[in-house]
């Protein structure tokens, strides 16, 4: 049982999740967007939402930095153990109190206005109280995780987390013994990795790529799209292809 | 110099009379889907009003258009790229719906279902979004039809700048005129350039402006950035969608739906070459009084030799520098400068060109208190104050419309004497600054207004764009999934997938 949550389930869910994100990407493109619900109701949404995604971007780096570095790079740094499961618990609970209130504004508008309520898609409404009840997981644990700082548990995490992206037979049985809360946190997330495919997560993928195309990739501001730069024996079979965007 | 050829349209308000087919035909083409209830991409507004969605041309409120910074440089008024994009979360100068209107149908299946009662059935309003029953209608798009509404509220339209407005509420003196809106299609989109998926487009044969379905995201930041508020937000979908300027009609030489229903046969489309290098100079002046002319600066003269040379050499068909030699644009925009852009201001440099309404004579029941110039009337005493139009037209500058209204009154003047006393006054003609000949075009063009005349539409040059082997054995126009007619379900993805049905399907 530990061993398919945390040996195999990780690897089915991120799989999904390349895959499935690929797929969606490549096959239906028109439905890949954010689904913003701002037009139809503003009220809630401009605090809600601005606290649930920097909230949510923070936590995420945090996870991302604090599982994937090797600990050696911390240890070097002079961060140990503790201090850094003090230092995780801390910003991750501010960042998770922020989130979960902009979250629940989001949930609340979502769910009782009824502009929005007959606008949302089962998973619309599935993968924000998914979220939430994951915030909630995360924030149930930081206390505890506080208290226990001295066990330095965040080293097993990251233990388990970088075996599991360098393929380790035997992550799973890093965190055999860790509390519930932690575990349910973790297959939790996970399974919010495996339906991020077929929901308006997807949007994260282009708020990440978006910036960069715009900021660096984009000479000046305008688009000019030309169908007839090259002569049409030149440009091979794709019309799509020669579509390329010329920044002005 | 970087030539291109751009599809430009005039609308002739001195004939508007607001009758809104434009609008619904439109409408009837383009926008009867879930989700764009509310948009109307071609709309028209009685003026003075705050218009649809209210308020638009305030960008004090919606930040949409460009601004010139302090330090000279062009930027959109919503703020440089890394503002834009802090904003991605929630983006502050969204209209919310209300500021267009809720959209709502009625029950009218009420009326046949009702059970017997002592009151007359009644279809009764329901929101088109909720689903949920309306106790009253509060807005529509075309909530102002005729000066409805007070005078009060009315009297915010922002073209009233500058003026004592207050004489304009009372019953004698007050004015309207009619303004049909449509997507521009900048030279300078600042829907295009507040993008930050890049789905936003203009097309280098014909300058069309669209929105690539596939790439938008649906981050909205193009409701916002453009200032006539002519991209909207389709909240079934989650993308943006705007005016195409009918492009799969244009392409093949037909004027867009709007102009040809048009019955008031006020529109015109045809080609105008211009200058690409010297966009965002002309975009970037420093004062907003010379924008107008800025844009003048950018468009290039289709009868000059060295223009033709180099128009060729860049590539642009023969029919279409020929089509912009005979372009009606080009004679209203540049020949008589009778046209004028929306809100150059806004630093867009549209291309969808006004011709001023001229009206009654305001101070008409003052016997022997007109004041005539000649023989003609004063245009300052017309009924429409000029500041009006120029703050609506040439960003305040009263001179150019007063020049073209002139010359409109000098083209009814001059025929008249024409065809009633069988008279040629060229005097009249040289009063307004043009030649006699050029009233009898001016005539021709805007008054009969020929089909030919009013649509010089080339044909997009499929031979240039498109392989031919590649559309042989295609589908055509399909609503699902390419070709396939295997896909009956909904997607995985959440997106409906409709089956290829043939009409005769559809219809049973």
């Amino acid at each position: 049982m530990n061993n398919f949550f945390f040996g195999i389930y990780p690897y089915i869910a991120l799989a999904v999740l390349f895959i499935g994100s690929a797929a969606r990407y490549e096959r239906d493109p028109f439905t890949w967007k954010s689904s913003s619900s701002q037009m139809l109701r503003r009220r809630q949404l401009m605090i809600g939402s601005v606290l649930f995604h920097v909230g949510v971007l923070v936590i995420f780096f945090g996870h991302l930095f604090g599982l994937l570095v090797p600990h050696e790079i911390y240890e070097a740094l002079g961060i140990h153990a503790e201090a850094k499961q003090l230092l995780a618990a801390i910003a991750g609970g501010i960042a998770g109190v922020a989130a979960i209130v902009g979250g629940i504004m989001l949930a609340h508008r979502r769910l009782v206005d009824p502009r929005i309520r007959t606008n949302s898609s089962f998973w619309d409404i599935a993968i924000l109280l998914m979220l939430i009840a994951q915030l909630a997981l995360g924030l149930i644990s930081v206390p505890y995780s506080i208290a226990t700082a001295e066990h330095g548990e965040v080293i097993l995490f990251m233990e388990w987390a970088q075996g599991i992206f360098t393929f380790q037979p035997g992550a799973a049985e890093h965190i055999a013994h860790v509390p519930l809360i932690y575990k349910l946190h973790i297959i939790l997330g996970l399974t919010i990795f495996l339906v991020f495919p077929f929901t308006r997560l997807v949007h994260i993928l282009s708020g990440f790529t978006a910036p960069v195309r715009y900021l660096f990739a984009r000479k000046g501001y305008q688009i000019v799209r030309s169908r007839r730069q090259t002569p049409p024996s030149a440009r091979g079979s794709n019309p799509q292809a020669s579509a390329k965007q010329p920044a002005e | 110099m970087k030539i291109r050829a751009q599809i430009g349209m005039v609308l002739n308000l001195d004939k508007c009379i607001g009758c809104h087919t434009c609008s619904v035909t439109c409408k009837n083409v383009w926008t009867s889907r879930d989700g764009v209830e509310y948009a109307w991409f071609n709309n028209v507004e009685t003026k003075p009003g705050t218009g649809y969605p209210t308020d638009w041309e305030n960008q004090d409120r919606w930040n949409g258009g460009w601004i010139r910074t302090k330090s000279g440089k062009l930027q959109p008024k919503q703020g440089a790229k890394w503002r834009i994009l802090a904003n991605i979360f929630a983006n502050p100068d969204l209209p919310e719906i209300d500021d267009y209107y809720e959209p709502f149908d009625f029950d009218y299946d009420h009326l046949k279902s009702a059970p017997e009662g002592k009151a007359f059935p009644t279809a009764r309003p329901r929101s088109k979004i909720s689903g949920e029953r309306m106790q009253k209608i509060e807005k529509g798009p075309n909530w102002e039809e005729i000066l409805g509404g007070e005078f009060e509220k009315r009297s915010q339209d922002y073209n009233f700048e500058g003026i004592e407005k207050q004489i304009y509420g009372e019953y004698e003196n007050t004015f309207m005129m009619y303004l049909p809106r449509l997507c521009e299609h900048c030279l300078n989109p600042a829907c295009a350039a507040s993008c930050p998926s890049g789905a936003i487009y203009k097309r280098e044969e014909d300058g069309i402006v669209l929105i690539d379905q596939e790439k938008c995201r649906g981050w909205r930041m193009c409701v916002s950035g453009c200032p006539y508020k002519k991209v909207y937000y389709n909240w079934s979908t989650g993308k943006s969608e705007k005016c195409t300027l009918c492009y799969p009609r244009i392409e093949s030489g037909n004027p867009t739906v709007c102009s040809e229903t048009c019955v008031g046969r006020i529109r015109y489309i045809g080609v105008m070459l211009y200058d690409a290098d010297k966009i965002e100079e002309a975009a970037n002046a420093a004062e907003k009084m010379d924008l107008y002319d800025a844009q003048l600066g950018v468009f290039l003269d289709p009868n000059d030799p060295a223009i033709i040379a180099e128009a060729e050499k860049q590539g642009i068909p023969q029919d279409w520098i020929k089509a912009a030699q005979e372009s009606p644009i080009w004679k209203m925009a540049m020949e008589w400068k009778v046209a004028f852009p929306l809100h150059p201001e806004y630093r867009t440099l549209p291309m969808v060109w006004y011709i001023p309404p001229l009206s009654p004579i305001q101070n008409a029941a003052e016997a022997g208190a007109i004041g005539m110039d000649g023989a003609m009337p004063d245009v300052k005493n017309l009924r429409i104050p000029l500041r009006y139009l120029a703050n609506m037209l040439t960003a305040g500058d009263e001179k150019p419309i007063a020049q073209a209204l002139e010359r409109m009154l000098a083209m009814r003047a001059y025929m008249r004497a024409k065809s009633v006393e069988g008279v040629t006054d060229e005097a009249i003609a040289a009063r307004v600054g043009i030649t006699g000949r050029m009233i009898e075009d001016m005539y021709r063009i805007m008054a009969l207004a020929d089909y030919e005349d009013r649509f010089v539409i080339p044909t997009t040059h499929r031979e240039q764009v498109e392989e031919a082997y590649d559309l042989r054995g295609g589908c055509g126009f399909t609503d699902g999934n390419g070709c396939s007619t295997g896909v009956s379900r909904g997607s995985l993805f959440g997106g409906s997938k409709k089956p290829l049905r043939m009409p005769q399907e559809a219809l049973r």
